[in-house]
């Protein structure tokens, strides 16, 4: 399972470093939350899957999973959150402001300081 | 801090009063007040005369920053005495010209005199220091005092350029010399240049020792204008004459001889360094005087005639080296060289100070220095013309000058080398003769010219800006008082021998002496028919009759193109050099997202995949794996189907609700993981977020509305594939060793209600165990909350400036 796991999360980066490198700023965005679940999967991958029941403590059972990294994953979806959700109205703001989503027309130059 | 201390810093001390003399008495020539530093210190330098021709040295601690071995320890021994004394000496008599030489009305004078005196004081600092470190720091503040100076006149182009060039190239020498100094560091682990020369031998075996002194010379050689370092000296000559004087014939361009003669001890004995001080110093001496010979400017002249004697003075150091390896003294015929060297450094300081005045009056009274709209000056300037031919006939070599007896030893030094049978100088030796006597008839060619151009021939009043006629008397009394020199020096030089010479010889070369000889110094004017008398008429000779026919074969020197001179090798290389930059940066930075990530993801998948290759780190182990079930097998399918829509999606509607699916695939393989709050917080949050990237899509300007696929590109595609496959091959392998250490979870499994008294592990681990990185994580949500109300509330700055 951790293999199929690995793999998948490969698939995950590779197809957000993809949209990372593409010139629409929706597509980067989408590329960075991309990046975040395979992030996270990756985590939660990495201390082993089904070890146990469900980190909640009831009685007769003796194994669980492991609760660090689901506490570590929780984590990170709430900072990437906000950092999506941060990211997404600058784009918003920048749409506004410089009528454009290509990050081509972007660049800097003499003329825009 | 001892009186000595203070007398090496009193001219940073008397420096910081200058603006206010300056502002404050406006009718006095501040130089007046400056020449009272020089001419004190002068006379406390006379006071250790008899100390060091004793054979004593006198060392005064102060200490500075002691925990590294960097303190101001100064030293005086016949060889920094002897520099000391021509700094103050020289630089009274420049201060005193200077007086009558710039005029208070029009120039900046608390400029100059502050400078002088820095400069003045880092020279003394640096001849006088025994601390490697303290010597590099003084001899920056050289450099950047000469920098100054020689930019007096910034509004001149011409200026500014000399003075940028002359701070470049000897700054790189200064850097160079500090890399030296780090490295003789590591290898005795002191800066103390006496501790260095005691544990010379010692030095020799390390493998360092070879950088250590190429290093080191490098900063000797660019300092004192050697070849080809020598093309600052020329472009100096935009500064003051009296700074041209002082720095640029007398003391700075001696900094690099005096590290020389200074450092000798501690490298002489290698055959490299006799080659390589010997063989540049040489080279410099002929090609400084044959290019000074081109010249049409007096100044021109003089720089080159500098860098000419500057090398023959290295040269001399270099072929001194030889006598290191005799221990006989009395009959030690190759210290002949370095008590030529200290003789010809003194006479060099006296009749090149001479004459740069004399250039400077001539200047002053006539209006140019071009010798080409000079001449027949002798009736007008009678005074001036005499000091002139006493300089000019002195560096030529002729008799009864100083300048005769130093350029007799140098030819004596130069064929007696011919014995010398180690390091192949008996084969490739027959070079130095050789070399020094066409370099001395060049020599003897680019004085006579100086003297009669200037002075003889037919008076061209038309060319004149002014109408020339003699200089006040106090313009006078430095270049009188150095061309006196010359002469007592001429006949008398018995009087340096042992006072100056033998202590400064004796510095030079500490190991001969220490075995309780004695160096015997005596110069004589007359020692019969040798041959290297029979050289000396042969310059005569030649040189007269190379400059009668001056204009037949002077053409020679424009067969050399301008981009072959070393000049154009330097304006070229500082162009290239930014515009090479320039093209560099333009190339890498080019100011789009994309270039600046495919390098870090690049950089990214070449480091790791190499160290994966390298380190043959990849292991695979199965023995560890939790079961797939087929639900599992179909969500990961249906989430890499969604990821791969995202990409050929044409419309971003449907890449957004991919996302979304990628999304809430996450979520159920949370709950198939045994995750529920994680299942819980990522389907909130993933709703969310897809609202909001709906929002996003909406407010997409009407230009760029137009949906279009995702271009192809092969780089991209190849990028995120290999790192895709990066974190593959490091997760699997990671996982496969991961069992190495038990995790620290058993602890909050088994604590979890004892101590926290709670039954949710991930929510006390949240809010107990690791409560900290909750607190910070609400943080970060309220700033990015903040951030994007001020985002959306406080705008117009752009729209109110437009």
């Amino acid at each position: 399972m951790e293999i199929l796991m690995s793999i998948v999360v490969g698939v995950l980066f590779t197809s957000a470093v993809y949209l990372i490198l593409s010139k629409s700023l929706l597509r980067v965005i989408i590329g960075t939350a991309l990046l975040s679940h395979g992030a996270h999967l990756l985590l939660l991958t990495m201390s082993g899957l089904k070890t146990g029941d469900a980190p909640v403590l009831l009685d007769g059972v003796t194994s669980y999973t492991d609760p660090l990294p689901q506490a570590l994953v929780l984590t990170a979806i709430v900072i990437s959150f906000g950092v999506t959700a941060f990211f997404l109205v600058l784009a918003y703001r920048a749409y506004q402001e410089l009528g454009t989503d290509n990050m081509e027309e972007m660049k800097g130059n003499e003329s825009n300081d | 801090m001892s009186l000595l201390h203070i007398a090496i810093v009193l001219p940073f001390i008397a420096a910081v009063f200058i603006p206010f003399l300056f502002k404050g008495f406006r009718n006095i020539h501040t130089g007046w007040f400056v020449l009272l530093v020089p001419l004190a210190l002068f006379i406390y330098f006379i006071q250790y005369l008899p100390v060091t021709s004793g054979g004593q040295t006198v060392s005064k601690t102060f200490e500075w920053i002691p925990s590294l071995g960097i303190n101001f320890n100064a030293h005086v021994d016949g060889l920094g005495l002897l520099f000391a004394l021509l700094i103050t000496g020289i630089g009274s008599l420049v201060v005193l010209y200077s007086i009558y030489y710039l005029a208070k009305e029009k120039e900046a004078l608390h400029n100059f005199y502050v400078y002088l005196l820095m400069f003045m004081g880092a020279m003394l600092g640096v001849v006088l220091s025994d601390n490697l470190i303290v010597l590099y720091m003084f001899w920056e503040f050289t450099s950047i005092s000469s920098f100054l100076l020689i930019g007096y006149w910034y509004d001149k182009e011409r200026s500014r350029y000399g003075a940028q060039k002359s701070m470049l190239i000897t700054v790189f020498g200064g850097l160079s010399m500090l890399g030296g100094i780090v490295l003789l560091y590591i290898m005795s682990g002191t800066f103390s240049i006496q501790e260095l020369i005691s544990m010379s031998g010692s030095l020799m075996q390390d493998p360092m020792f070879i950088p250590a002194m190429l290093l080191i010379l490098l900063g000797a050689f660019t300092k004192s204008a050697q070849f080809p370092f020598h093309v600052w000296l020329p472009d100096a000559m935009e500064a003051p004459t009296p700074v041209s004087a002082y720095l640029h014939s007398a003391t700075m361009v001696k900094a690099g001889i005096y590290l020389v003669a200074r450092m000798s001890p501690v490298f002489a004995e290698s055959g490299i360094w006799l080659w390589l001080v010997a063989g540049f110093g040489l080279f410099t001496l002929f090609w400084g005087s044959f290019n000074a010979v081109k010249q049409t400017d007096l100044k021109g002249i003089l720089a080159f005639s500098t860098i000419s004697q500057l090398g023959l003075i290295m040269s001399l150091l270099g072929l001194g080296a030889a006598a290191l390896h005799f221990d006989q003294l009395d009959e030690n015929i190759y210290m002949g060289a370095t008590i030529a060297a200290v003789f010809h450094l003194i006479n060099h300081a006296t009749f090149k100070g001479s004459l740069f005045m004399v250039a400077g009056i001539v200047d002053h009274e006539t209006g140019t220095r071009d010798i080409r709209n000079l001449g027949g000056l002798v009736n007008l300037m009678p005074i001036t013309f005499t000091i002139a031919l006493i300089g000019t006939f002195s560096m030529a070599g002729l008799p009864p000058f100083n300048g005769f007896l130093s350029k007799e030893m140098f030819l004596l030094a130069t064929l007696e080398i011919l014995e010398f049978n180690l390091f192949s100088m008996d084969t490739w030796g027959i070079l130095f003769p050789v070399i020094a006597w066409i370099a001395s008839v060049f020599t003897f060619i680019y004085s006579i010219m100086l003297l009669f151009k200037t002075f003889l021939g037919k008076l061209q009043l038309d060319k004149l800006p002014k109408k020339p006629h003699e200089a006040p008397i106090g313009m006078l009394i430095s270049p009188i008082v150095l061309g006196a020199l010359v002469i007592v020096f001429g006949f008398f030089p018995n009087l340096l021998s042992n006072s100056m010479i033998k202590p400064a010889v004796e510095a030079i070369l500490p190991s001969l002496v220490d075995s309780g000889q004695e160096v015997y110094v005596n110069i004589y004017f007359w020692h019969g028919f040798t041959p290297e008398l029979f050289m000396t008429i042969g310059i005569v000779l030649f040189g007269t009759l190379l400059y009668a026919t001056l204009g037949k074969w002077q053409g020679i020197y424009n067969r050399i193109p301008e981009q072959f001179t070393i000049n154009g090798v330097y304006d070229r290389g500082l162009e290239k050099g930014e515009s090479g930059s320039f093209k560099l940066t333009e190339g890498i930075m080019t100011g789009y997202m994309r270039t600046y990530l495919l390098y870090i993801f690049g950089f990214f998948v070449a480091i790791l995949l190499s160290t994966l290759v390298v380190r043959d780190a990849f292991s695979i182990d199965t023995s560890n794996l939790a079961e797939i079930r087929i639900y599992e097998v179909i969500l990961a399918v249906v989430m890499i189907a969604s990821a791969i829509t995202i990409l050929f999606a044409k419309s971003r509607l449907t890449s957004i609700i991919a996302l979304g699916a990628v999304g809430y695939s996450v979520a159920l393989f949370f709950v198939f993981f045994r995750a529920p709050d994680l299942a819980l917080t990522q389907l909130v949050i993933e709703t969310v977020s897809v609202a909001l990237f709906l929002l996003c899509f909406y407010h997409l300007p009407e230009i760029s509305r137009k949906e279009e696929r995702m271009g192809f590109r092969f780089g991209n595609a190849v990028i995120s594939i290999l790192v895709g496959i990066t974190i593959t091959l490091i997760a699997i392998s990671a996982y496969s060793n991961s069992s190495v250490f038990e995790s620290i979870s058993q602890y909050h499994i088994d604590n979890v209600y004892k101590l926290a008294a709670g039954g949710n592990m991930v929510n006390v681990i949240l809010v107990d165990f690791r409560g900290f990185d909750t607190l910070f994580e609400i943080c970060v949500l309220g700033v990015a909350a903040l951030g994007i109300y001020a985002m959306v509330h406080f705008r117009g700055v752009r729209r109110q400036k437009g």
